[in-house]
């Protein structure tokens, strides 16, 4: 996926730059192609002068975002505004609002059951859930994994890694490692028959399986944001500390009044961070319960997926408005992260 | 263990171990289970048969039962250990199991036919990895065709977004040109714009381009990424503008001074990227999913999740097949932690 949500990055600076040590190897593979591009790129330089020219660098990463990122989000409009089962623009019937007031037709928002489209309102609320519960239990683990890694421990380097490497893992891997563990007659249930706690069928279960989801998917991220609070950890200069122990500070107090505040520009991007990545939530948790049992695990971009792409018919337009409304959401929230990132770039 | 326990409890100040070091330990130890075991596990399981598998409660490493070829018999004879009875202590080897009976065999004594209650025999096994979960794989699975839809796709989209960011990156940290902060703006607007919320209309455009079903409809949208642009910027920045000068002195043409000048000075931060893209790529899933709907495009990752759907799940396969998937990523990570942790440190992207 496009780095999806991704902050604008901090400078990723480097110690020293690199001189050029004889041609590498990469750069000798390269070569041949590059020469080549070379004689049209020299005549669009005679033809545009220096500066225009950086149009022409421009110009393949830009016909890919016009093409695969700012055309869809008009098309999204027009989409959303049509109807049918028709990919083809043209053979669909305009409809104005009345995919959204599908969306909006209820009597209680409350309850998705009075609901027309009862399954986004499922889809909204379990993805609401899922996102809070996933964000605050995810921050509130990593905060405390990086505090502890931040500490003066043997072995740092190895409980970082350990703590970091599902984030590498596959949402596919992931859900097949858990399932497999969770199954009915597998080693979580041997385990718990043994102890006489006794086994349960997990996936089966609404609210276990929910549960078992926002496990899943704090085990597979958190790992991530613990880095990014322990840099943020670790930017706190010495001295503050050293102040504090001269004053005999008790540590729940240092922690209070010293820690958490100089961390909370880290904290706030964090959080944002996690929250657009929550809403987006598929992957993992649709190859872990495929969405059930029932609905009990459907978030809103599943959503999306099913209405466009695996029903029959085809529901474009239905997928195109909420994709809209989600969108809206993490336009909201990527606004915000950039305005802390901003804010905490300038001090 | 005296020395081990001495070095695992000393701390960096030589001090004695505080109730919160105490707690710290336990902690990570408990996050090192947490973390490592279902990776740990799911391997063991890898190497273990279908019945094997089925057994429950399961053994932690992989058994297999203990078979013999005797003369006159085509397959090999599983061996059994008698519990109880006339022949207690004796290893057999069973010919057919008749309902709660079993016809049995010495294997010193092939002719004499025994028969024996069921419930008086246990298979006679051994630490065996099943390593035909894996060689399965190549032959009745079409694993390398997957692998290879895989690897297509991480390497050349990867390739494709290295050249087209690097030379936007050029183009944004090294060129006063108007219009600048507008592309600028443009680069932060995509950052808004994931995926998941055009997959609509991105499904019609790659329709239209005719690549529905094949692997560069995967690929070529997935090669416009903000996030690369931006990384490469903020590093091409910090080169100074002086060796530009001094090549322009040199009538280095520019195109000569962005790939003999400014990529190689980049290479950090391009091998940063590139580990990026890797991930991104090979982790892909719901844009695939979309996209590739026959089997024979299909990306490991969805032929994984297609098999684990089947209603005849072989586990034994699935687990090997989950395994290889996942290492290629593990050892890459192995080989450039360091890298990966400042890449996604620094860009926020995953």
């Amino acid at each position: 996926m496009r780095g999806q949500g991704a902050s604008a990055p901090a400078p990723l600076s480097p110690a020293h730059i690199a001189r050029p040590r004889g041609d590498s190897l990469a750069l000798r593979v390269i070569a041949p192609v590059m020469r080549l591009v070379e004689i049209p790129m020299v005549a669009c330089q005679r033809l545009l002068g220096i500066n225009r020219l950086a149009w022409v660098f421009l110009a393949p990463n830009l016909v890919l975002f016009g093409l695969f990122a700012f055309l869809p989000v008009i098309l999204n409009i027009a989409y959303a505004t049509t109807g049918g089962a028709d990919v083809l623009l043209a053979d669909r019937p305009y409809v104005g609002v009345r995919n959204f007031a599908l969306l909006g037709d209820c009597a209680n928002y409350l309850d998705p059951n009075s609901c027309r489209e009862d399954k986004f309102w499922r889809a909204v609320w379990n993805t609401t859930w899922f996102v809070t519960l996933q964000v605050g239990i995810m921050v509130g683990f990593s905060l405390l994994t990086a505090i502890i890694l931040n500490r003066e421990i043997r072995a740092r380097g190895f409980f970082r890694a350990v703590f970091f490497f599902p984030v590498l893992l596959s949402p596919v891997v992931v859900a097949l490692i858990w399932k497999w563990i969770l199954q009915r007659e597998g080693v979580l249930n041997a385990f718990l028959d043994w102890t006489g706690v006794g086994g349960y069928n997990w996936l089966v279960d609404a609210d276990w399986a929910f549960g078992w989801s926002v496990f899943l998917s704090v085990w597979a991220h958190m790992g991530f944001y613990t880095l990014i609070l322990l840099a943020g950890l670790q930017a706190i200069p010495r001295d503050v500390y050293e102040a504090a122990t001269m004053d005999r500070a008790s540590p729940w107090r240092v922690f209070r009044r010293i820690t958490l505040p100089l961390l909370s520009p880290t904290m706030l991007v964090v959080l944002v961070l996690a929250l657009i990545k929550g809403v987006q939530t598929f992957d993992e948790v649709y190859a872990f319960t495929g969405g059930g049992p029932g609905t009990a695990t459907t978030f809103i971009i599943q959503y999306i997926y099913e209405e466009g792409f695996a029903g029959a018919p085809r529901l474009f337009g239905l997928a195109a408005a909420a994709s809209l409304l989600v969108a809206g959401v993490l336009v909201v929230l990527t606004l915000v992260q950039l305005w802390l990132n901003r804010r905490s770039a300038n001090g | 263990m005296g020395r081990t326990l001495a070095f695992l409890t000393a701390t960096r100040g030589g001090a004695r171990l505080h109730w919160t070091d105490w707690a710290s330990y336990s902690y990570l130890f408990v996050g090192v289970f947490l973390m490592f075991f279902p990776v740990i596990w799911l391997v063991l399981s890898s190497f273990k048969t279908e019945a094997d598998l089925q057994r429950y409660p399961p053994t932690f490493l992989p058994y297999q039962q203990q078979t013999i070829m005797l003369d006159g018999h085509a397959d090999p004879l599983p061996l059994f250990q008698i519990t109880d009875g006339e022949h207690e202590g004796k290893i057999l080897a069973q010919l057919r199991r008749v309902g709660l009976r079993a016809q049995m065999v010495d294997p010193a004594d092939p002719e004499t036919r025994l028969t024996i209650d069921i419930a008086d025999r246990a298979p006679v096994e051994r630490f065996t990895l099943a390593t035909e979960n894996y060689t399965d794989l190549f032959g009745r699975f079409n694993f390398l065709l997957y692998f290879w839809n895989s690897t297509f796709i991480t390497v050349t989209a990867t390739l494709i977004m290295l050249l087209t960011n690097s030379m936007a990156a050029f183009a944004l940290s090294k060129y006063q040109f108007r219009g600048r902060t507008v592309v600028l703006l443009l680069v932060i607007g995509t950052l808004m714009i994931p995926q998941t919320v055009v997959l609509v209309p991105l499904f019609l455009i790659v329709t239209e381009l005719g690549m529905f079903n094949s692997l560069w409809g995967v690929i070529i949208p997935g090669a416009a990424t903000p996030t690369g642009v931006f990384l490469l910027r903020q590093y091409m920045l910090t080169i100074p503008d002086e060796i530009l000068d001094a090549a322009r002195m040199d009538k280095a043409s520019e195109w000569k001074i962005y790939w003999r000048i400014i990529l190689p000075l980049s290479a950090p931060a391009i091998a940063v990227l590139a580990i990026l893209a890797i991930m991104w790529r090979w982790n892909d899933f719901l844009w695939p999913l979309i996209v590739l709907t026959q089997s024979e495009n299909f990306t490991l990752q969805l032929a994984l999740n297609s098999f684990q759907g089947e209603l005849q799940t072989q586990w034994s396969s699935l687990l090997a097949m989950t395994v290889l998937t996942l290492l290629p990523i593990a050892m890459v990570f192995m080989f450039l932690q360091k890298y990966i942790a400042t890449g996604i440190a620094s860009t926020g992207g995953k």
